[in-house]
């Protein structure tokens, strides 16, 4: 359990006020120009020390994602994108981090711009969050007022800008290449990589794309030290995350936590507990829905860090906890799932514009007790093409939460399909209908 | 990618007001010089907020040409985004979300009230009170679920009776206050145990 005094977001639930002043008390800004006079080596190696992984889902080392970029500000400028287009299901984080503790971020971003050599700070938020970046607004103001930000900002010497820019309800606009694209005026799909953003990014020019929460870490990091962060957890997963506990719990929940804390003692100690009592509970998606679901069983002992949930063949993605217990039919909220990726896919690359839309109609089909055992194979063969033959992870995100339910409940799943007709009806489906709109008829 | 149609009854012209336009500066001083184009996001939004909450063909080439780009370009973008409203939507525009995490909390009973109270399908505009309802993917506050958001505000930790007042009030057209339903502060865990996942929503 992480101790009260460790904990870096103190004012996650707003009790205390999110206005310059009370963050202030809270520590916030606080020599924060001692911190960046002492150079962007010791800041890098800081970050290194402290073990940080990307918050935003893939889990990078933070330390080495800044060392790419360039030392030397060639003849491009260099840029930072935070990026807060907050949109897998069961992630509700970043938003408690733009509405509550503004300034965390806004002084990580301070730190990490000048750590990168950036002048100019991109907010990329989701467009549905409109207050938060309300919200967010009326902080960055503050901080100018107070020559926190501006030319020579907080008096370190370095001219720093923020600006939000929101985005408009596309998920895929949270994969770093496409938030670029989205922010200099084009459709939101991924680029091909390599070049990385860190060489070749924003307008062309080297760009450091970071989660809300990596960067509104940092600032105590750099102030508490490096160890005091790595301390925490266990060697390769340190430090504090924000988790986020939805679906069938008694109370759902966000709450800081150390990385590495057993599953059981979040969803009971913080959550309430399942619904029904722990033995109610049928699975859990650990990370945000495209990783993949795991049974009851491999919950009992889980620890949620990035390399134990990798063992268990998940991942701890945003960590976004979504409970299932079971009065729910878990082929149906996998379905659901499988019609969010239909619905969110960009339609750049074939394998995952068509195949996210046709698990979708399988799954559907076997709520629907109209699959046949076949389709069982066909879906696991589909998710494989998925995987791996896309531009960007969206194509895995589709197809791991299909796996994992073939992986846990291939039984469950099987039990619904029936043996292939004699007679077959033909479907009279016409061409080039979003399936979206037949769903009632023959989908 | 979703299918969406553009309205059939368009308005001949559009042009920014004088207010708009001089937000539209502030604007683009964010981006560089030429760099214009990255203003077509925030833009497309000034118009739909001028616009009753729609966008119409005409803002599309009005847009285009202020920023000196191809028109299908600006086209290409207000389709890709779902937030931007290519037909007319109620003054007051509910937003239902349903994916995974909301639908275990009973996101579904809440679209049934919707088709009971404002109108039997999506994006159709009610007879009484102009308001208008669409089912939409994860709207990123999962802890509070159920969820609906209306116009922009987040109407949070919902069930069958708060959501029937809620849309019954935009039907009278005197919205209730956005936030938490259960009376929670934010996202925090609550002392209480709510009793059985059936009950909820």
């Amino acid at each position: 359990m992480l101790k009260k005094e460790n904990r870096i977001f103190k004012n996650l639930y707003n009790e205390f006020g999110w206005e310059i002043e009370n963050s202030l008390k809270r520590d916030d800004w606080k020599d924060t120009k001692d911190l960046i006079s002492k150079g962007r080596e010791w800041i890098i190696n800081e970050v290194k020390t402290s073990e940080l992984r990307g918050r935003g889902g893939a889990g990078f080392s933070t330390g080495l994602k800044w060392s790419f970029a360039p030392k030397e500000v060639g003849s491009r400028p260099h840029y930072l994108v935070i990026n807060a287009d907050e949109s897998e299901p069961g992630t509700c984080k970043d938003r408690d981090i733009l509405r509550f503790e503004p300034q965390k971020l806004i002084e990580g971003c301070l730190i990490a711009g000048y750590t990168v050599n950036a002048h100019v700070c991109y907010i990329y938020i989701r467009g549905e969050y409109l207050n938060e970046g309300k919200r967010l607004q009326e902080a960055i103001e503050q901080a100018y007022a107070k020559n926190f930000l501006g030319k020579n900002a907080c008096g370190s010497g370095w001219d720093f800008d923020i600006y939000i820019h929101y985005g408009a309800g596309a998920y895929i606009c949270g994969e770093e290449t496409a938030l670029l694209e989205s922010i200099e005026g084009n459709k939101g799909q991924p680029r091909l990589k390599p070049p990385f953003p860190a060489l070749v990014g924003l307008y062309g020019c080297p760009t450091i794309v970071n989660n809300v929460e990596t960067v509104a870490v940092v600032p105590t990091i750099l102030r508490r030290g490096g160890k005091w962060f790595a301390s925490i957890g266990r060697p390769k997963n340190t430090g504090t995350k924000i988790f986020c506990i939805s679906g069938n719990v008694n109370a759902p929940c966000n709450v800081e936590e150390e990385m590495g804390i057993p599953l059981k003692d979040l969803i009971e100690k913080h959550a309430g507990g399942v619904v029904g009592g722990w033995d109610n509970l049928q699975a859990v998606i650990p990370g945000g829905s495209s990783m993949p679901l795991l049974p009851k069983k491999v919950c009992d002992t889980l620890n949620m860090d990035f390399d134990t949930l990798i063992e268990n063949k998940s991942g701890l993605g945003t960590a976004g906890i979504v409970v299932i217990n079971k009065d729910q039919d878990i082929v149906e909220c996998m379905a659901r799932i499988a019609r969010f990726y239909k619905h969110e896919s960009c339609g750049q690359c074939t394998p995952c514009r068509e195949g996210s839309g046709w698990m979708w109609r399988i799954l559907d089909r076997v709520v629907k007790r109209k699959a046949t055992f076949s389709d069982v194979d066909l879906l696991s063969d589909v998710t494989k093409q998925i995987e791996g033959h896309t531009i960007c992870a969206f194509g895995e995100g589709s197809a791991w939460p299909v796996q994992g339910l073939l992986r846990h409940f291939r039984k469950e799943v099987e039990s619904r399909c029936r043996e292939e007709p004699l007679i077959k009806k033909k479907l009279n489906n016409p061409y080039l209908v979003d399936q979206h709109l037949l769903e009632n008829k023959n989908a | 990618m979703s299918i969406k149609k553009i309205h059939d009854d368009q308005p001949k012209e559009f042009k920014f007001s004088e207010k708009n336009l001089k937000k539209v500066e502030q604007i683009l001083k964010r981006y560089p010089e030429k760099n214009k184009k990255s203003a077509v996001m925030p833009l497309l939004y000034l118009a739909q907020r001028q616009n009753e909450n729609w966008i119409p063909l005409a803002a599309m080439k009005y847009i285009a040409k202020y920023l000196a780009m191809p028109y299908i370009s600006v086209y290409e973008v207000a389709t890709f985004y779902t937030m931007y409203n290519l037909a007319p939507v109620g003054k007051h525009f509910i937003q239902v979300c349903t994916t995974t995490p909301c639908l275990l909390r009973g996101a579904d009973k809440i679209v049934k009230l919707c088709k009971e109270n404002i109108s039997p399908n999506e994006n159709e505009i009610s007879k009484k009170g102009n308001c208008s309802w669409m089912e939409v993917e994860c709207l990123g506050a999962c802890v509070s679920a159920p969820m609906l958001q209306i116009n922009d505000d987040y109407y949070e930790d919902l069930d069958e009776k708060s959501t029937k007042e809620i849309l019954i009030s935009l039907i009278n057209d005197k919205p209730l206050k956005p936030g938490s339903y259960r009376g929670r502060k934010n996202t925090s865990p609550e002392k209480i145990s709510i009793s059985n996942g059936e009950k909820h929503a």
